[in-house]
């Protein structure tokens, strides 16, 4: 065949549209009978039932298992410690906002060290709901990670410690950017956003457990973006009482 | 599919005259008698809320910690990130697939090609693309170039910041070396941007593998001066042994990846685990560790650059022919002379240029070893021309996030150290 052919084949092909992956067609996923199984959905089922709402199989060799929200704590729990499947690693923990108003999915990517495999585990959760249980407790590796899908998405996890902004200010009162509906500019005008970011008070800089222990210190908090302050270090405990 | 690990042992004589059981933690606090006595009484149990950051050169960008002190012992730290958020995710939400590529080397750029390569490998992976071998290779040795690019970095920097300033100069001096090897391949130092979904945006320059070759027969030699200068320093290991410390369960619970990981003990290591574009097919080590201190993370880095320089010279064994990139008119534009004079051909390359190259609807995540860990790339697609989210699982983001369960109980000057050996970079904690 030669080159031009095959861009003639190509082009049919970009009129048709996408072909699909190997994943075969995504809108009816294939019951759980005809996917590879997969031990550790096929124990989930088994222990937990109706909680395992639905099994795909996308890209080819992903297992993916959509788990009731409700009931997520106890399943993660279970495969993180039964013998036999032990996902001991959480590699990630994210979320995925389709828009519309479409329920947002929790999503919990999850690798045994010792057995060698990879689960993706996932709670769709309303956009009037958006509350799930942490699993701080299970793997402290999603300390920070319930904290970027708190502040991006603004999904409350219950039972997190510190669950408080991450990337963003803590005084950020625009919303949750990563949601579909937020816009890619931020809500607020630019002059809005400059006035914010010039008027932030020394305290702003801290989280509220700093500003506690500062004041149990009787300390100040040190201004950390004002040279003034960082060079004196006599005046920076002292009475400079937080004027940034 | 996995070969086992081998496991390789260091002959690491812990130092006993440093202390007993072979690990210095910190200098003895010898009580004081007399006068001095009663002023230590007097500031004993007096915390301090100190502020490290954002703009300190210790803490490699924008990283600030908030550290409560008791004397010189950190009794609590509260990291604080966010300073060069860039929202790369969301910006990505709003480009096509190919549009991505610039945004994934400026989150690591330390290590540019590897971010560049994973995120093609996760959307050829979504769209069904299977590159050509040539292709295969030509990434692979992208990555493992850059992982040397980027331990050399984390080497020298670590080593400043703990007062061995000639490191710095040995490593940054290679480092600048294989700025000119990116240079040449892509046109960039450092925003490379040289992947695109189904291939590379160029094949190889004449005589860069050459270069490549030249280079590595340059480099071996000061990796070993590098070596000398300070794996049986003394001052190097009265500030590393010991230091930050983390077990094997809690660095797994924490989700530490890459050297931090393996220098702990645990032997999990993405290239071998689960292994993309053959990398089962080639011979090579996965050091690790024991104590999982800042020593141990040296040895680690320091071998696995030996290792890659390893695979390197495996890959240009192996590199072969023909294209680079894949013969899939969904994702390739045609020939420039083909384009200029043929119908179909010019209608083909309109509109991947102006609808951009198109993923089925779907979801995948594509995993590789980076330099600093397990960088994972999630990408979800509704069938149209932008990704609907794309996501990733930086290393250094889960990495830094273990680093208060690493110092409290340390002393001051071992929160520059430990934040040192994590090897950290900004662009993707914040992205």
């Amino acid at each position: 065949m030669t080159q031009n052919d095959a861009f003639k084949k190509g082009l049919e092909g970009l009129d048709a549209g996408p072909r699909p992956s190997d994943a075969g067609d995504h809108g009816a996923p294939p019951q759980a009978g005809d996917l590879p199984p997969h031990p550790s959905v096929d124990a989930l089922r088994e222990r937990f039932g109706d909680a395992v709402l639905r099994h795909e199989l996308v890209s080819g060799d992903e297992h993916i298992v959509y788990v009731l929200p409700d009931r997520s704590l106890e399943i993660l729990q279970f495969l993180r410690d039964e013998p036999g499947h032990r996902y001991d690693f959480l590699q990630d923990l994210t979320a995925v906002d389709y828009g519309g108003g479409r329920m947002i999915q929790v999503v919990y990517q999850l690798w045994s060290i010792e057995n060698k495999l990879n689960l993706r585990v996932k709670a769709e959760l309303p956009l009037d709901g958006l509350e799930i249980q942490s699993v701080y407790y299970l793997w402290r590796a999603v300390d920070w990670l319930e904290r970027e899908v708190y502040d991006m998405f603004g999904i409350v996890f219950d039972g997190h410690p510190d669950l408080r902004r991450i990337l963003m200010p803590y005084n950020y009162a625009e919303g949750h950017p990563l949601r579909k509906d937020f816009p890619l500019r931020g809500r607020f005008s630019r002059a809005e956003q400059t006035r914010r970011a010039l008027n932030l008070r020394t305290e702003d800089h801290y989280s509220p457990r700093e500003l506690e222990i500062a004041h149990v210190l009787g300390q100040s908090v040190p201004d950390p973006f004002s040279p003034a302050e960082t060079n004196s270090g006599q005046q920076q405990f002292g009475g400079m009482g937080g004027g940034g | 599919m996995s070969s086992k690990l081998r496991r390789v042992i260091y002959n690491v004589a812990r130092n006993p005259e440093l202390s007993s059981g072979g690990s210095l933690v910190h200098a003895p606090i010898v009580p004081m008698a007399g006068e001095n006595a009663r002023v230590q009484e007097d500031i004993a149990g007096e915390h301090m809320l100190i502020n490290i950051g954002p703009q300190h050169p210790a803490t490699h960008g924008v990283l600030r910690l908030v550290l409560e002190l008791d004397g010189e012992t950190v009794v609590r730290c509260i990291p604080h990130i966010g300073y060069l958020h860039s929202s790369f995710e969301k910006l990505g939400e709003y480009r096509d697939w190919n549009q991505v590529v610039p945004l994934t080397d400026r989150m690591d750029y330390l290590a540019p090609l590897i971010y560049n390569c994973a995120y093609a490998m996760s959307v050829e992976k979504l769209m069904g693309v299977e590159v050509t071998e040539r292709c295969k290779v030509v990434r692979l040795i992208c990555m493992e170039l850059d992982r040397i690019f980027s331990h050399l970095l984390w080497l020298g920097t670590t080593a400043i910041d703990l007062g061995a300033f000639t490191v710095f100069l040995y490593t940054f001096q290679q480092r600048e070396l294989i700025y000119d090897l990116h240079e040449s391949f892509t046109g960039a130092r450092i925003t490379t941007s040289s992947t695109r979904i189904g291939g590379m945006m160029a094949d190889l320059p004449a005589g860069w593998i050459d270069q490549l070759v030249k280079w590595i027969e340059g480099f071996l030699p000061v990796l070993d001066e590098v070596d000398t200068l300070l794996t049986n320093n003394g001052i190097w290991i009265g500030r590393t042994q010991g230091v930050g410390s983390i077990s094997a369960a809690d660095a797994v619970n924490w989700g530490l990846s890459g050297p931090n990981l393996r220098a702990s003990g645990v032997s999990y290591d993405v290239r071998k685990d689960r292994p993309y574009y053959d990398m089962d097919s080639y011979d090579f080590d996965v050091p690790i560790g024991e104590h999982g201190d800042i020593y141990d993370r040296y040895l680690c880095r320091m071998e696995e650059m030996r290792q890659s320089v390893r695979l390197l010279r495996q890959f240009i064994q192996r590199l072969p022919g023909g294209s680079i990139n894949v013969d899939d008119p969904r994702v390739i534009l045609p020939p420039k002379t083909a384009a200029m004079n043929d119908m179909e051909s010019m209608i083909h390359h309109f509109k991947l240029v102006m609808e951009g190259v198109r993923a089925p609807v779907g979801e995948s995540w594509f995993s590789v070893e980076s330099s600093k860990g397990e960088l994972g790339m999630y990408v979800v697609s509704d069938g149209g021309s932008k990704p609907v989210r794309w996501r990733v699982r930086g290393p250094s983001f889960i990495n830094i996030a273990a680093l208060p369960h690493m110092i409290e109980g340390a002393l001051l000057s071992d929160v520059i150290a430990v934040n040192a050996s994590l090897d950290i970079v900004l662009g993707e904690i914040d992205r």
